[in-house]
């Protein structure tokens, strides 16, 4: 069902040529790099290095938003995200935000920690007037300050639970998203503390989103940088299902033009046009990045992350990709 | 045809689908069509077939349906929340054993999909979505240009799926619809045990319309038997109360905020 898409590589063997090129199947997912790399917080495993000095990109006015979702239309994006930075430094983002739920679902990407009131209440109505969901993805580390801070920050554990707090006191239900730093063999411990923690703060019905920590930029001097064999080879895309690769279904608007996906942003190789449209090229997936989202799947949307398991057929949540109706 | 009856999501509900079927037979449908999932969730799942088979009922291959045909590892329905696959796991098991080589060899042999004429509109039966068997097309996490587009590209004026377990109807852009016409097999997360069933009509006056019917069936047997059968507990709550409490995970905020869990 799978790989058939997938073209082998080019006939020139260096390294470079052998990465498997990935086709964009359709543009289910439209992210925009609303906040550009400033947030209000350095955390140490950040895989694009934000901050509040690093202005390498910048943010996207509501205009430009506008215009991509406009642009997005006849191409049937599916969903919009949003992402940072911290989105909620950008002060258009609440219009971009009641914009976009005029034309699809959104979620946006949050480090919870400069929420106001006025805020939520906006966007609370704005989606109880659309169809579609408003997603708020929270990102906390650890289920305590001992285990959050020395990632995110001093303090930052105390202050994302009250965002979380103010989240629920408007009726949305954040889904939790956390970056693995643990070993992957305690995720059913970390995953219950965490669940025992929200439910204490309030949040009797909590969701939660496991990623995988991506071996680029800040996270790369906190533990180390991709091995040069950690690289997907054409050989396993041998009956992989194409469609866990975020390159194979997404797409996402920065200052600078429309990049392969919101982990590679900084690679140059990763922008790929100015439009949309330009955009739908297929892509090497060469980066040590790209092996981590093969072994994982599904990084970047809403759903949690688990490595797919050997001996089920691969057909993963969101998409497409190969045709069922041409399969009979 | 002008009128036929879709419906889905059967998950071994052979009491609601009895209900459904005589009532889709009494309102006078030209054809009748499942969009597959015969299996999972409840008890019996042979119990199915044999009224599939009496009201001539035309199948398609749900996920469920190519697992348990050809003995697969799992449901295919892609949970992660370690809850929601251990309960998913202990329906799976349950289902495999308990299906016939027979009927097995049936669900193996079932198509993905199957265009039909409704008065003058081309319409596309599925299970999940066009492109995938097991693609969750909720109501709040799809444009409207993205249902658009994936009809326009298979040239078909109506779409109709299941898989999700919540039934609803968006009209698109000229005349096109996307419908997804609910499940018989539990209830959908509002706490009303009746499960659903769809409609699809087309007249010269009203053009295309969708009705979802209600099924009110004995749900307190289906419990009893669930019971008698060490199906989870977890289950048979959903059954009696119409609240979903298990595979949670996959629901998008504004389907979760409409349940209870």
């Amino acid at each position: 069902m799978s790989g058939a898409n997938v073209s082998g590589p080019n006939s020139n063997r260096s390294e470079e040529s052998a990465a498997p090129l990935v086709p964009l199947s359709h543009l289910d997912e439209l992210w925009f790099q609303v906040a550009g790399t400033r947030c209000n917080l350095t955390c140490n495993h950040c895989f694009i290095s934000c901050s509040p000095h690093n202005d390498s990109f910048g943010f996207l006015s509501l205009d430009e938003v506008a215009r991509r979702l406009e642009e997005s239309v006849p191409l049937g994006v599916k969903e919009y995200y949003f992402t940072g930075g911290e989105p909620f430094l950008n002060l258009e983002m609440v219009d971009i935000l009641v914009l976009t739920l005029r034309y699809g679902p959104a979620t946006v990407l949050t480090n919870g920690t400069v929420l106001k009131d006025a805020w939520l209440e906006r966007l609370a109505s704005a989606e109880t007037e659309s169809p579609y969901s408003l997603e708020m993805r929270v990102s906390i580390d650890g289920f305590s300050p001992e285990t959050n801070d020395p990632i995110r920050g001093e303090g930052t554990f105390d202050r994302a639970m009250r965002g979380v707090h103010m989240l629920v006191r408007y009726g949305f239900l954040p889904i939790i998203t956390a970056a693995r730093t643990w070993p992957i063999e305690r995720d059913r411990e970390v995953i219950e503390s965490f669940v025992r923690v929200l439910r204490s703060a309030g949040y009797d019905r909590p969701r939660l989103k496991i990623l995988p920590t991506l071996q680029i930029g800040a996270e790369e001097c906190r533990t180390r940088g991709y091995q040069p064999d950690e690289r997907i080879t054409p050989e396993m895309m041998n009956g992989y299902d194409v469609s866990q690769l975020v390159c194979e279904h997404s797409r996402i608007v920065t200052d600078r033009g429309v990049h392969v996906c919101p982990i590679l942003i900084e690679s140059p190789d990763s922008l790929l046009g100015a439009t949309l449209e330009e955009s739908q090229v297929p892509f090497g997936v060469r980066h040590g990045a790209c092996f981590t989202c093969y072994q994982f799947g599904a990084l970047c949307s809403n759903y949690s992350t688990t490595p797919p398991s050997p001996g089920s057929r691969q057909i993963a949540h969101g998409g497409n990709r190969s045709h069922e109706e041409s399969r009979r | 045809m002008n009128r036929i009856a879709c419906l889905g999501g059967i998950y071994s509900n052979y009491l609601a689908l009895e209900v459904a079927l005589r009532d889709a037979r009494r309102r006078g449908v030209d054809a009748i069509y499942c969009l597959g999932d015969m299996g999972a969730f409840g008890p019996h799942p042979d119990r199915v077939f044999p009224l599939l088979n009496e009201y001539n009922v035309v199948c398609l291959q749900g996920n469920y349906d190519d697992s348990i045909g050809n003995a697969l590892d799992n449901c295919q329905c892609g949970y992660t929340d370690p809850r929601d696959n251990y309960f998913a796991q202990l329906s799976y098991d349950y289902t495999l054993a308990h299906t016939s080589e027979c009927n097995r060899r049936l669900l193996r042999d079932l198509p993905r999909s199957l265009r039909v004429e409704l008065g003058p509109l081309r319409v596309l039966l599925c299970h999940g979505s066009p492109r995938k068997v097991n693609e969750f097309v909720w109501e709040s996490t799809s444009s409207t240009h993205f249902l658009d587009v994936l009809a326009r590209q298979r040239g078909v004026d109506v779409v109709a799926c299941t898989h999700t377990g919540i039934k609803w109807h968006r009209p698109l852009g000229e005349g096109r619809h996307w419908v997804n016409v609910g499940a018989l097999g539990r209830p959908e997360n509002d706490g009303s045990t009746d499960v659903w069933y769809s409609l699809l009509e087309y007249s010269a006056a009203d053009g295309f319309r969708a009705e979802f019917v209600p099924v009110t069936y004995n749900y307190e047997r289906l419990a009893q038997e669930m019971r008698e059968q060490s199906l989870p507990e977890e289950f048979v709550e959903t059954i009696l109360t119409g609240w979903w409490t298990t595979c949670l995970e996959i629901l998008p905020a504004m389907e979760r905020r409409r349940g209870k869990y």
